[in-house]
């Protein structure tokens, strides 16, 4: 009976195009990221309602896109992308004014994010071109990608939105990376990347300045931009080996630490949960990573491969810009802790993400059978 | 588009991938060790450092300050008491824009330029995350108002908290002084710690003077707070020692009636027990309302307090120096007892002017006739000037100056108040540094008759007289009488301090001198019997006196009318009763009063009519309702 059972529901999870170590992952994720949330939001439980119904909604968009082939949307691709471009070029245009930057979309129902559509569309495109070319790809390829790469990111990082910019470019990059280009030329670029970084300096934003510059040395304004990463490696640091205990976080419940719900939950998690707490999650986030690439690696076609590979690495980004941030090693960039933080929209991308990973495995085995 | 159609090495693509894979593998690997790394750097190697960090983060020490002592006078009448008051506080580490607080505060509670000067001032001082008061003593309607609007100012609040007040107003203020704020000076003379959270200290008087008993010791509480500033729990608490209560010596009726007789006149009166050195009254006049400066006085305000010839912050009783004019003829007399220099029935005849020999120059009596035929106790009682310049010049000064300076004269009395005078007792020595002159024999004739160089603070002129009355017996005058047991709450009287005596080479010789000061009061024709002391029913031993403000020339007459009020005569008078029990000594000075007998006699004798004569005579001296 319970063979049968189990055989059962393998079955459902198959016809449904669903991956269970992924789902067992992701599970855990969700898990954690609500218990903390209760936490971190001063036990708000409308609040932790709330982002159980935007897990849902996301998992239903998991589920959709699990059951797009990726011959499909291979071919959607070049649309998605190129939508997804002229919707950037309208939000430049015609955006509302949000937080200072122009980033939401009106659509009259809902309040869409176009930057964040392509997260998803531009390792799509990507992959996409190079799916049919013979790799490593020739310069003048990689100088195509690079275009394709480059044209959202830089509308991206018009609106201001820097996170979004760099998690855009880097899902295309490593499109690039995985199909192959040269070392040499690998370095040679990022060296280029290197000294462009002056030019990118003149052309940032006020703020975004600042962060870079509190970011080296935080000290220097403890009231001001440097308070979050002071109080925030406060919050980890008390946190010690075991961790001050569920609820029990001074810095976070007595309101020491700003952003604790969304971009700061990981100093939160530190706090309460301490070192072996956040050994164990960083764990299931290395496992759901090295899932996606153990998927990448096993599909069957170029495009599922490179973008498998991509999403992948671009959670990968996410986690340790997050991580990174909270824990005072990088500048403070507004990126979520993947599937943990409070917010909806970086969720949505992210389950569709896994939509796409689960999609690409599942239909490998079938067209394997 | 030829290049799409080449061909695809899938083996090669594959292999690739792989090796693509792993590269990356290893790299997010590396990475999230470099994560874990700086999670062991946070959590592990540095856990103190941040524990620490995160306790002072969240745990605020603060202090408490503990209440003042209380100040009661002998009777047990509340001197000094500490009262609820709401003020209006403002952390400014909370204020984002503190001038557009004010401005907003100002439509709410109209704050003054004075207010807004004071708490920038204050802001200039504070301490971190400390409050800072911007209005004091708010009425109910304001704390009404404000709690109204108090949405619109985070970081504003209102708290109740013990302000000293002196509900007798400017009765007795300058024995008591005054509590203000804490300024940098004021830290220095104390311990700062103990004054953490201690908004007000003694500036003046008692409440300088004994700020230490006053005062207390700071307690401290530990409260958690959040980012805010906001208190959450008190997690640990150590209660502040308050401070103790003090019994003045003061009785606050006669203190009264002491300013009340007074009124109208820049002047002083001190009245004290010469058997212990109690001081019962210490008035100055004009007084003014201490409670003005416990929150800071306007400029404008204390300027008029400080200036023209009132200047009620002036402490006439202890620090003004006044020549005492005859009021020291007995001791001038006991001088020459003591010296055998002339002997109390040994008459003289005075006439209207004293001359030295080899001299031209007329050194006048107050009574133009002069005084004829007279004895030492007619020269007392009807206050002769020619017989003590005779006495004066007999003696000279270098026996005058040390007999008088055993009675106190010419050094502060060492009363428990601050800032007192020396008054001056002048010798030769005095004027060859100070003056750079030698001393002239006319200069002691003068000294005879307590003018000239000679000054003393009427709290001087009371403790020469106290001496007098226990015929040599000194005692330290005092205010303060008890201090309350922190244990028991109960007052422990303080031991009166005996001070060095006067001995006279034979006891009968204070009467010979007392004998004269009664008659003064009680005999037709002595200088106060008219005025106050033909119907007194008790006896009294007193001496009147005139000193001059105005420096008449040789042959020149003091006509009262023709001359400027404020230069007329000041009006003495020092006395003792019962002669022969003294229980009360007495001081009066009245500026420019004119005669001695005319207005200082009679505030004397009302005073100790007060003292004397109320509930049926006997000083109760209990500390009966001390508590």
């Amino acid at each position: 009976m319970r063979a049968d059972d189990t055989r059962g529901q393998s079955a459902l999870l198959q016809a449904l195009h669903l991956d269970p170590p992924l789902l067992i992952g992701l599970f855990t994720l969700a898990a954690i990221g609500l218990v903390v949330l209760f936490s971190a939001g001063g036990e708000n439980v409308e609040l932790m309602v709330r982002q159980a119904v935007r897990l849902g909604l996301a998992f239903v968009v998991l589920l959709l896109f699990a059951q797009v082939s990726m011959p499909v949307l291979a071919r959607w691709s070049p649309w998605i992308y190129a939508g997804g471009v002229v919707l950037l070029v309208a939000v430049l245009v015609m955006g509302e004014m949000g937080k200072g930057a122009q980033r939401w979309l009106d659509l009259g129902i809902i309040r869409f994010q176009p930057s964040e559509m392509m997260k998803l569309a531009v390792p799509m495109m990507v992959a996409w071109f190079f799916a049919e070319r013979p790799l490593p790809p020739r310069w003048w390829e990689v100088l195509v990608a690079g275009v394709l790469v480059a044209v959202p990111m830089l509308l991206i990082a018009r609106q201001p939105d820097l996170g979004t910019a760099l998690l855009v470019g880097v899902a295309g990059v490593f499109v690039i990376y995985l199909a192959g280009i040269r070392w040499r030329l690998l370095l040679g670029l990022g060296a280029a990347a290197l000294a462009a970084l002056p030019v990118l300096w003149h052309f940032m934003h006020d703020y975004q300045r600042r962060r870079v510059l509190t970011f080296l040395n935080p000290e220097s304004d403890p009231l001001g931009s440097g308070y979050h990463i002071i109080q925030s490696k406060i919050a980890i640091g008390s946190g010690g080996l075991y961790g001050k205990g569920w609820l029990n976080g001074t810095q976070s419940q007595l309101e020491f630490l700003p952003e604790r719900s969304t971009d700061f939950i990981f100093a939160v998690y530190g706090e309460e949960f301490g070192f072996l707490g956040a050994l164990t999650l960083l764990i299931v986030y290395l496992s759901l990573i090295l899932r996606g690439l153990y998927i990448a690696v096993n599909a069957q076609d170029t495009y599922s491969r490179l973008l498998a590979g991509s999403l992948s690495l671009t959670f990968f980004v996410y986690l340790f810009v997050n991580t990174g941030m909270v824990t005072g090693l990088l500048p403070v960039v507004g990126v979520p802790l993947p599937l943990v933080s409070y917010g909806g929209t970086s969720m949505v991308t992210l389950m569709a993400a896994f939509g796409m990973l689960m999609s690409i495995n599942s239909h490998r085995r079938l067209l394997s059978r | 588009m030829a290049n799409l159609h080449a061909i695809k090495d899938l083996h090669l693509e594959q292999r690739m991938f792989g090796t693509r894979v792993i590269v990356a593998g290893v790299i997010v690997c590396l990475l999230l060790t470099l994560v874990l790394g700086r999670l062991v750097y946070l959590q592990i190697a540095n856990y103190k450092y941040f524990t620490t960090q995160s306790q002072n983060n969240r745990v605020r020490l603060v202090a408490v300050p503990p209440p003042r002592g209380l100040i009661y006078d002998r009777n047990g009448v509340v001197l000094a008491e500490n009262v609820p008051a709401y003020q209006l506080e403002i952390t400014p580490e909370q204020i984002e824009d503190m001038s557009a607080t004010l401005a907003g505060l100002s439509t709410v509670l109209t704050l003054t330029e004075i207010e807004i000067e004071r708490f920038s001032l204050a802001l200039r001082r504070k301490r971190p995350f400390e409050r800072v008061p911007l209005r004091f003593n708010l009425s109910d309607e304001e704390v009404a108002r404000f709690a109204v609007n108090r949405h619109r100012f985070p970081g504003v609040d209102i708290n109740a908290r013990l302000m000293r007040h002196y509900p007798l107003g400017g009765t007795a203020v300058h024995a008591l002084g005054y509590v203000g704020r804490i300024d940098e000076r004021d830290l220095q003379r104390v311990d700062a710690d103990n004054y953490n959270g201690t908004s007000h200290i003694g500036k003046l008087g008692i409440e300088r003077e004994y700020e230490a008993l006053l005062h207390g010791e700071v307690g401290y509480q530990q409260e958690e707070v959040n980012a805010q500033g906001r208190t959450l729990a008190v997690l640990e608490r150590q209660a502040p020692q308050p401070g103790r209560d003090l019994v003045l010596s003061l009785d606050a009726g006669l203190q009264r009636l002491a300013e009340q007789e007074l009124t109208g006149y820049n002047g002083a009166a001190v009245a004290m027990d010469p058997r212990t050195g109690e001081v019962l009254a210490l008035a100055s006049m004009p007084t003014y309302d201490p409670n003005l400066f416990v929150n800071g006085i306007s400029r404008k305000a204390y300027a008029e307090l400080n200036t023209g010839r009132a200047r009620p912050l002036f402490n006439r009783a202890l620090k003004g120096q006044y020549p005492p004019g005859s009021t020291i003829k007995p001791l001038m007399a006991l001088a020459g007892l003591e010296y055998q220099l002339t002997w109390a029935s040994k008459q003289m005849y005075a006439g209207p002017y004293y001359m030295l020999p080899n001299d031209e120059r007329r050194y006048r009596d107050w009574k133009k006739q002069g005084h004829g035929l007279i004895d030492m106790g007619d020269a007392i009682t009807q206050s002769s000037d020619v017989y003590f310049y005779d006495l004066a010049y007999k003696l000279g000064i270098d026996r005058i100056h040390p007999f008088l300076a055993q009675f106190g004269l010419g050094s502060a009395t060492g009363i428990d108040v601050p800032g007192e005078s020396d008054g001056l007792l002048p010798s030769r020595e005095w004027k060859r540094q100070v003056r750079r002159m030698p001393w002239f024999p006319g200069e002691t004739l003068i000294v005879g008759i307590g003018q000239g160089y000679m000054l003393a603070t009427p709290m001087q002129m009371a403790e020469f007289t106290s001496v007098l009355a226990m015929r040599g017996e000194r005692m330290r005058p005092r205010l303060l009488m008890a201090v309350t047991d922190p244990a028991s709450g109960e007052p422990t009287r303080l031991e009166p301090e005996a001070l060095e005596p006067v001995s006279v080479r034979d006891e009968r010789l204070w009467q010979q001198v007392i004998g004269p000061m009664e008659d003064v009061m009680h005999r037709r024709n002595g200088t106060a019997y008219w005025t106050a002391g033909h119907d007194a029913p008790y006896r009294i031993a007193g001496k009147t006196g005139t000193s001059q403000v105005f420096g008449l020339g040789a042959d020149e007459e003091y006509e009262e009318e023709n001359i400027a009020h404020h230069l007329r005569d000041h009006s003495l008078f020092v006395g003792f009763a019962p002669a022969d029990d003294p229980r009360i000594a007495v001081a009066v000075i009245a500026e420019n009063g004119g005669g001695g007998s005319r207005v200082a006699a009679p505030i004397a004798r009302r005073l100790m009519d007060f003292y004397l004569l109320r509930d049926g005579g006997a000083d109760q001296g209990a500390m009966a309702d001390a508590r």
